[in-house]
């Protein structure tokens, strides 16, 4: 029977990238150039909180324009528990997810109630909330930030080493890619994106659409708040910037640049942007023009962002 | 004894001051297919909004079997056996025609059941369609999918809103063979232009105009009451 | 607290909302009329500002800087919209943010490439540099000429959309597009009319600003998102709502650095109110915005029926 809302799982290319991604330290290794895996982290942990943003704008129809918000919730819980004495990441990783998930309840529970550009206006209107709030507070350390004491550790493994670090995030990713795939396959993935394409109808079908609505929102808030968590472990320090409008920009611009509504399309994005970034600023200063021009003709030329134009020239014979 | 499965009471609605119902009662019996009919803006369609909850009333009040509905939200009655079709079909374009059917399945029942689904599509006669995805159906079939989608809700109570609107003739013969199977077995409130398909299938009519009910009963003493037949005078449908 | 004070920051506030307003205006109707987001507005602003400076430098006058600025904005925003805005208006909403995004980019490189990354000066006439007294409020005169001009501006625009035959056409687009279109409005040339004088609005606030905050790379990027906030609170396509959400939004937010510090020093420690005044009067904006729009999910004058 032709199903086509079910999210393959093609073997052979998912393969190869993972077997890539999982070679990629050696390589670097290899190269002498072992300061990329920091970047190639940051890049997997962004993957995760893009990915996060597309099953709400890609799958759910709700364009979020305060993810940040979750982003940052997560990160500074992590700091904040550090130096309280908790050093172990089983215990900060689940508290950054909390965080984030506990703020997109009480956000999505008040947003959710509006739609469309409403909606958009009002997501971002709480994570600025968030910014200004977090910047006001001086045990948050205002416009300083916090710093973290070391790498959280995981039991055996310690975090303090680049490759192990790449590892777990790129596990984190994994597994958070495949649930999410499970998520869109199941039921209630169905209904979500039933939601997205006609949220009236999907009421008159007896679906409880603002309950299904926060669950998801509330999902993905505790995926960002995660990838907060593994940021803030990474990089060592927190800034109230992460909450910044611009953040949650950057992050949409991941999610449309890379495909919303494909289920690689918020890695993908995340990837491309990252690295263009550190490719174009390798050769000029004035990279950013590099980036507008590459997302511009992305704009005019693949208007399914690079999912769809990868997908488009995959299945031309 | 006729027992009451919708009791409807006192019903109003008013759009920015101007009254599209007013006071409007009625009952539907278990198993009838109750036709409600009436010239066009008469307040039909903000009716069946009233009862499927995609509109509050601003006074009366609504009871199924018994209980009282009134405030409920939509997703809510369609769970308590009460569903609705579209007078503009409302799909989902990029589902496929089994696809769409497996949601409304799963929406009233909370679980995906492509079976049931599958027998929904041959049911209202979309069998050899149901891979098509329905932004490509043709009209005549998006209408026969609208009415689907609300049959497969399962729902023992069902407001049709004009489902054989824009048909086909032979079209709309089959939509009215598929009604005649479904009487008795659900209770059906239809709201319909074409009288023909209106005096063939109906057990009572109820006649809406300008958001009153005027008359309501069986067939023939709609086809007698004098007001309807004024009502109706310029539309020419009832000679 | 003196009177003096609170007089004063009211003009501020004023000030501000008047600012706020001429870039709202263009933003409101550009997303009215032609359902585009565009974010690329904060970029004509800031286009406004360097070019205000440039014109200043190269002729000694600040005017003729400020007139050249409007003339040049909005010659840029009409090629803006001709060459790539254009194409946008059919796609999504997210393909507009994605685009607009990459406009703003390119902007910001491009003067930082013309003018260097360190902000640079716009000086406001001499003649206007000192203070003058206003009832019992000394006040700088440049901010009243600002005052002025913005309200001349907001009447101006007023009228033009109130009272002519081409704003009785912007109105109908803002409400109604597809009606506009069967009144045989030219719908092309009202949208580039439409986004040139919405550039040159904004070329305005920027260089009539450029005196008062620094003309620097990414100016218009922090301001735009107030303009959203603005063209949301009052209902989008709306110019009355954008005035209006304007004046609260440029009160609110000067009233609330000015007062709430205030506040805080009864609470809590000098520092730390120092520190949470300013953020918490940046807070209450957007919480106005959520309390507007949890009453009102259209603004407070949705131009749409
Ligand atoms: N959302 C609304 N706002 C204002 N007026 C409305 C609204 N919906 C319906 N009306 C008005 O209420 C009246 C009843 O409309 P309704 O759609 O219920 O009529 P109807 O009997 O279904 O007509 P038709 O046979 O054409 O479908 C009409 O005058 C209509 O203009
Ligand atoms: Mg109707």
């Amino acid at each position: 029977m032709r199903d086509t809302l079910r999210i393959p799982l093609r073997p052979r290319p998912a393969l190869a990238v993972v077997a890539m991604l999982v070679l990629l330290p050696i390589a670097a290794l290899a190269a002498g150039q072992p300061f990329y895996l920091v970047f190639a982290a940051r890049v997997l942990i962004y993957a995760l909180i893009a990915s996060s943003l597309n099953l709400l704008i890609g799958y759910g129809g709700m364009v979020s324009f305060g993810h940040a918000a979750f982003v940052g919730a997560g990160a500074y819980t992590v700091a904040v528990l550090m130096p309280m004495g908790i050093g172990s990441a089983w215990l900060l990783w689940p508290a950054a997810l909390l965080a984030g998930a506990l703020l997109a309840l009480a956000i999505g529970a008040i947003c959710l109630r509006t739609s469309g550009v409403t909606f958009i206006m009002m997501t971002l209107a709480f994570a600025q909330m968030a910014y200004y709030l977090v910047l006001s507070l001086q045990v948050l350390g205002s416009d300083d930030g916090l710093a973290l004491p070391k790498r959280p550790s995981l039991g055996v493994l310690d975090l303090g080493g680049d490759t192990a670090f790449y590892y777990v995030a790129l596990a984190v990713l994994l597994a958070g890619l495949l649930a999410m795939r499970a998520l869109l396959n199941a039921p209630i993935g169905r209904a979500l994106q039933g939601i997205r394409d006609n949220e009236t109808r999907m009421e008159a079908l007896g679906f409880a659409t603002y309950r299904l609505k926060l669950l998801v929102f509330v999902i993905a808030g505790a995926a960002a708040g995660l990838g907060g968590g593994l940021l803030a472990s990474l990089n060592g320090l927190v800034g109230p910037n992460l909450f910044n409008w611009t953040e949650s920009g950057l992050l949409m611009v991941m999610v449309i640049l890379g495909g919303a509504g494909r289920l690689i399309g918020g890695a993908l994005g995340a990837a491309v942007l990252l690295a263009a970034e550190e490719l174009i600023a390798e050769h000029t200063i004035h990279w950013p023009l590099g980036i507008g021009v590459l997302l511009l003709a992305i704009v005019l030329f693949a208007p399914q962002g690079l999912a769809g134009l990868a997908r488009r020239v995959g299945s031309d014979p | 004894m006729i027992e009451a499965v919708l009791r409807v009471s006192g019903l109003q609605k008013r759009f920015d001051g101007v009254l599209a119902l007013d006071d409007v009662s009625l009952e539907l019996a278990r198993g009838e297919l109750h036709a409600l009919i009436g010239p066009n803006g008469a307040g039909k369609t903000t009716l069946i909004h009233l009862l499927s909850g995609a509109l509050k009333p601003n006074a009366g009040a609504i009871a199924l079997d018994g209980r009282d509905i009134t405030r409920l939200g939509m997703h809510q009655r369609v769970r308590l056996g009460l569903a609705r079709s579209y007078q503009i079909t409302s799909l989902f374009p990029n589902f496929t025609v089994l696809e769409n059917l497996a949601l409304a399945v799963q929406g009233a029942s909370g679980r995906a059941d492509r079976e049931r689904a599958r027998a929904e599509l041959d049911a209202v006669g979309l069998g050899p369609r149901g891979e098509a995805l329905a932004g490509t159906l043709a009209h005549g079939e998006r209408r026969q999918l609208e009415l689907g989608l609300a049959l497969a809700t399962g729902a023992r109570v069902l407001l049709l809103d004009e489902p054989m609107a824009g048909m086909a003739p032979e079209e709309a013969m089959r939509i009215v063979t598929l009604l005649e199977a479904l009487k008795g077995r659900r209770t059906i409130l239809l709201v319909e232009h074409d009288m023909d398909a209106v005096f063939r299938l109906a057990d009572r009519i109820t006649t809406l105009v300008q958001g009153r009910t005027i008359a309501s009963g069986a067939p023939e003493e709609i086809r007698r009451h004098p007001e309807v037949r004024r009502a109706y005078l310029g539309d020419g449908m009832m000679v | 607290m003196p009177l003096s004070l609170i007089a004063e920051q009211l003009l501020n506030g004023l000030q501000l909302g008047l600012m706020l307003f001429l870039l709202a205006a263009g933003l409101t109707l550009v997303f009215g009329i032609m359902d585009m987001i565009n974010l690329a507005h904060g970029s004509l602003y800031m286009v406004g500002a360097y070019l205000a400076a440039a014109v200043t430098e190269a002729s000694g006058s600040f005017w003729l800087g400020l007139l050249g600025a409007t003339v040049a904005t909005a010659a840029v925003g009409a090629a803006l919209e001709v060459s790539l805005l254009r194409r946008l208006y059919a796609r999504s909403h997210l393909s507009q943010v994605l685009a607009t995004f990459a406009v703003i980019l390119i902007a910001n490189e491009i003067v930082r490439m013309i003018w260097g990354s360190q902000p640079i000066l716009l000086n406001p006439p001499p003649a206007l540099a000192g203070p003058v007294q206003v009832g019992s409020v000394r006040y700088p005169a440049y901010r009243l000429v600002v005052i002025g001009v913005g309200l001349a501006l907001a009447l101006l625009l007023w009228l033009l959309v109130s009272r002519t035959r081409a704003g009785m056409r912007v109105r109908a687009g803002a409400s109604d597009r597809t009606m506009a279109e069967a009144l045989g409005v030219d719908i092309r040339t009202l949208f580039t009319a439409v986004f040139a004088l919405g550039a040159a609005l904004s070329a305005v606030a920027g260089a009539l600003l450029g005196p008062l905050l620094a003309v620097q790379v990414g100016m218009g990027e922090n301001i735009l998102i107030l303009a959203f906030v603005v063209i949301t609170i009052g209902g989008i396509g709306s110019i009355r709502g954008a005035l209006l959400g304007s004046l609260l939004v440029g009160l609110l937010d000067t009233a609330g650095r000015a007062f709430l510090p205030f506040l805080f020093r009864k609470m809590f420690p000098a520092a730390v109110a120092a520190e949470a005044g300013p953020a918490m009067a940046a807070m209450s904006i957007y919480m106005l915005m959520v309390a507007v729009l949890y009453f009102r999910p259209a603004g407070l004058f949705p131009a749409r029926g």
